[in-house]
């Protein structure tokens, strides 16, 4: 199963057919296979990895915030995860350990509105004790894959 | 001056590859997709560059022995016999070369006298025939088949010995057709040789990628045939290290003293940088291997039903990184067929018949490549052949 995960995970946009061809399963228990691994939530999407910053009119800001808070009493970090998760500007939300508890990646158009929505969103949440905001400048790599264009320098007259 | 008075003669005549047009062509263009390489897309392993550097750093940048380090040869022999179940002593049976290549080199002009016959099954990797050429042999093509899945049968090779046949050379698994030799197969082969007094040269550069579970077998493996037999491979395809240069020889003591003479007189040794990375990728290279052959074994299934499904004829290949289609549906020469799929599609693959005069009909397409990149080509491949087929139609 591990291995099928892999194939998927590398090659999202592969046909069922062709991942049956790679994998030795019928077409039928590709899709099968892939419905309950949906059902069950091991699968939890499908995304395009895209380098925003190609494109001449980047509207897209991005800010990792840490974030210290004093964990509830009956529902310790969840009930916190849960309410910053619900946010549509937070991108991603972790449990982090060491010198602070969650790391939130948020998105924005501007660097104001990423400011803001800390100070209005994030800071005034009960339990959350101190922010601090750090701007991403470039990405270089996401999701495993770089982002600058990459080309091919094998040797093309060696057989 | 008129330099082609001066040329050596057999040199000249040597035709250039037929297929450097044909890569100048793809050059001049942009955004051209290639299937057409023969080297892997992974990188060397990182702890095999790291010992490499380290290596430097320790200042170790002098010449090895001619023969290469011996721990080196221990280190091919271990192998070997781990691999093969063939013993051989490292310290007379194995030499450390310059990639496969010369070894394949050194091997012919060890045991070449002129006139002699070197026997190459095709199609195959074009070094043989000017090698053998430039030592005063005659290459004799033997033609593998569609129908015996590209391998050598003992009829095939039995009908082109001659009293002048010296060397027998075994390409597999096989560049460019995928084709390998199991062990009944070889011992069909060591039957009709084992009669002889012909030498075979075994290539073994693809040994590590077989896939369907079928290990490769080494001829010299074989009963009666370890004494006839060089095998000649290498780091470059198995370890993902081309550039680094190293390959070696095993066989008979006798012939590989000859070997090293003229590797001294013309080498010296082989790169000793290289010469410590390739000790730690025998040493610890194994799971590295196992990794690249999964993702190629992938691979080679999404590309062969790719071809099936758009109507051409495929062999499966069994080993290398090689596909062989037949293009012979389509009514076009392997090189129309690829120049035009180039100057249309911008898809770069390499003609059959550059591997011998009998790939003409097929053409050879490495997958060597990342799934998304195959992918892309196949489907500007369908469409081309899918507008071949309109116009014919409208004719």
């Amino acid at each position: 199963m591990d291995n099928f995960l892999k194939i998927l995970s590398d090659n999202p946009r592969l046909s069922n057919a062709q991942i049956a061809a790679m994998t030795g399963l019928s077409e039928d228990e590709v899709g099968e296979r892939i419905a309950s691994l949906e059902r069950e939530g091991v699968i939890c999407g499908y995304k395009t990895v895209i380098n925003w910053e190609k494109l001449e009119q980047t509207d897209k800001v991005t800010a990792i915030i840490e974030l210290k808070v004093t964990p509830r009493k009956d529902t310790g970090f969840e009930a916190i995860a849960e309410e910053i998760m619900s946010f549509d500007e937070v991108e991603s939300v972790s449990l982090m350990s060491g010198g602070y508890d969650f790391s939130v990646c948020v998105t924005g158009r501007t660097f104001q509105e990423i400011a803001l929505f800390v100070a209005k969103r994030l800071a005034p949440i009960d339990s959350v004790t101190s922010t601090t905001t750090t701007f991403i400048l470039k990405k270089y790599k996401e999701d495993g894959m770089i982002l600058s264009a990459q080309s091919d320098e094998r040797g093309a007259d060696v057989l | 001056m008129n330099y082609n008075d001066l040329i050596n003669r057999t040199a000249h005549a040597i035709p250039p590859s037929g297929i450097r047009r044909f890569f100048d062509i793809a050059a001049e263009m942009e955004e051209v997709i290639s299937l057409s390489v023969g080297e892997p897309d992974f990188l060397t392993p990182w702890h095999v560059r790291d010992v490499a550097i380290d290596s430097l750093q320790k200042g170790r940048t002098g010449y090895s022995p001619n023969r290469g380090f011996t721990a080196l040869c221990r280190e091919i022999c271990h192998y070997y016999k781990r691999k093969f179940d063939l013993d051989y002593d490292f310290s007379t049976d194995v030499i450390v070369t310059v990639g496969g290549s010369e070894a394949i080199d050194l091997a012919v002009r060890a045991l070449i006298n002129p006139g002699d016959e070197v026997l190459v099954p095709q199609p195959s990797f074009v070094c043989y025939d000017p090698i053998a050429r430039l030592a005063g042999a005659k290459a004799v093509p033997i033609v593998t088949h569609r129908e015996d899945e590209f391998r050598l049968t003992a009829e095939a090779l039995r009908e082109c010995i001659t009293e002048r046949t010296k060397l027998l050379i075994l390409p597999f698994p096989n560049n460019p057709t995928g084709a390998v030799m199991r062990r009944e197969h070889l011992e069909k082969i060591a039957d009709v040789l084992r009669e002889t007094n012909i030498l075979v040269l075994a290539d073994e550069i693809y040994s590590e990628l077989t896939y369907n579970g079928q290990p490769h077998v080494s001829i010299a493996s074989i009963a009666g045939m370890k004494e006839r037999t060089i095998v000649v491979n290498g780091f470059s395809k198995s370890y993902a290290m081309t550039g680094w240069r190293l390959g070696y020889a095993l066989g008979p003591k006798e012939i590989i003293s000859i070997m090293t003479k003229i590797h001294q007189y013309a080498i010296m040794c082989a790169p000793t940088t290289s010469q410590h990375a390739a000790i730690e990728a025998l040493r610890n290279g194994d799971e590295d291997i196992a990794k690249m052959r999964e993702e190629y074994d992938l691979r080679r299934k999404l590309v062969v039903r790719g071809f099936r499904e758009l109507g051409l004829d495929c062999f499966e290949p069994e080993g290398a990184f090689y596909v062989f289609p037949s293009i012979s549906s389509t009514g076009m020469t392997s090189e129309e067929f690829c120049e035009k799929l180039l100057k249309e599609k911008h898809v770069a693959v390499v003609p059959g018949n550059a591997f011998g005069e009998c790939g003409e009909g097929y053409i050879r397409v490495s997958y060597a490549y990342s799934t998304a990149h195959i992918n892309e080509a196949l489907r500007r491949i369908g469409q081309f052949l899918k507008e071949e087929n309109n116009s014919q139609q409208l004719v």
